[in-house]
């Protein structure tokens, strides 16, 4: 069997099972990773990955070849997670998403003391952690997986106007929180 | 030019994506805050790529999962196939049974116009 990415795609779109087997063996936690970082959550991760991958099956005959299977796969797992998630709104009213106010998620601690606290990638990844799951999914598919606009757009269900917007309302969001400004001018600032 | 109308072009400029206008390079220019906003616009984006190496470990059973929901998908299929008219065989008779048993199966439909289609091995 072949053990690299391409040659296993062009064998599971003969119908070779175990290649096919093979790539999700080889992907798995790579799609997980991004499913986590797009739901927030273990157990959304995982459906999402299991979403992913069973679309990814049915749909693998579709897959042209002319990008990378891990690009592919990123798209299909974003079009899950943003399923996933918008059901999941509709079960019960998500106060995380768009336009709701962010949760402080560490009431007491002034930004100062975030600021200080670990080192930039921690901190970064406690922003990601705080942003509305919308904003979230914009700045990780762009600025993390370097996926087009265009792409995002088309997997998230959104203009790409609203897609561009987020993305900068996401940047914005992440900037302010990792470099908070000095408390005279934040309150100049109010 | 004002800072507000320069702060939604800065991200993007500081991605190497897209250049500012020259109006916006001018005030810019001028602007410590915005060049301070750049700047960390920069170290945010850098930050944010490392994140593209990091691998988030799922929780064990995963990969089962994942296979077997697989499993089960290919073996609706096939039974899809069986209805809309194509016989399924095993390949080889018991000795490949067996085999196929141990390494996840190996299903060969037969269509009535006699192609093969190798859907598993
Ligand atoms: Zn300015």
């Amino acid at each position: 069997m072949p053990s690299d990415v391409a040659a296993l795609v062009s064998a599971a779109k003969t119908g070779d099972r175990q290649a096919f087997d093979e790539l999700v063996r080889q992907t798995y936690a790579e799609t997980y990773t991004l499913a986590y970082r797009l739901t927030g959550n273990e157990e959304d991760a995982r459906d999402v990955t299991q979403d992913a991958y069973l679309r990814a099956f049915k749909g693998l005959k579709r897959f042209r070849g002319d990008a990378q299977f891990s690009t592919w796969m990123y798209r299909i797992t974003a079009n899950c997670s943003a399923t996933h998630l918008g059901r999941r709104r509709r079960h019960r009213h998500d106060q995380l998403f768009d336009d709701a106010p962010v949760a402080d998620d560490a009431p007491g601690t002034s930004p100062e003391l975030r600021a200080e606290a670990g080192d930039l990638r921690a901190r970064l990844t406690a922003a990601v952690d705080r942003l509305p799951p919308k904003l979230r999914a914009v700045v990780m598919l762009r600025d993390v997986y370097d996926l087009p606009h265009e792409a995002i757009a088309a997997e998230l269900n959104i203009s790409e106007s609203a897609a561009k917007v987020r993305l900068h309302r996401a940047r914005r969001q992440l900037r302010e929180d990792l470099f908070p400004l000095p408390a005279e001018e934040a309150a100049r600032a109010v | 030019m004002r800072c507000d109308q320069v702060a939604p072009h800065l991200g993007d400029a500081a991605s190497g994506r897209s250049l500012l206008d020259g109006d916006e390079r001018h005030h810019v220019e001028h602007c410590l805050r915005c060049q301070a906003e750049l700047v960390q616009y920069r170290k945010l984006l850098r930050a944010l790529r490392t994140l593209r190496t990091e691998v988030i470990e799922p929780a064990p059973g995963l990969l089962a999962e994942v296979l077997a929901a697989v499993e089960s998908a290919a073996e609706h299929g096939a039974v899809v196939g069986i209805l809309r008219g194509r016989k399924v065989v095993y390949v080889g008779g018991l000795a490949a049974a067996a085999t196929a048993a141990a390494a996840g199966g190996a299903l060969v439909i037969v269509n009535r116009s006699r192609r093969r289609i190798r859907i598993a091995s």
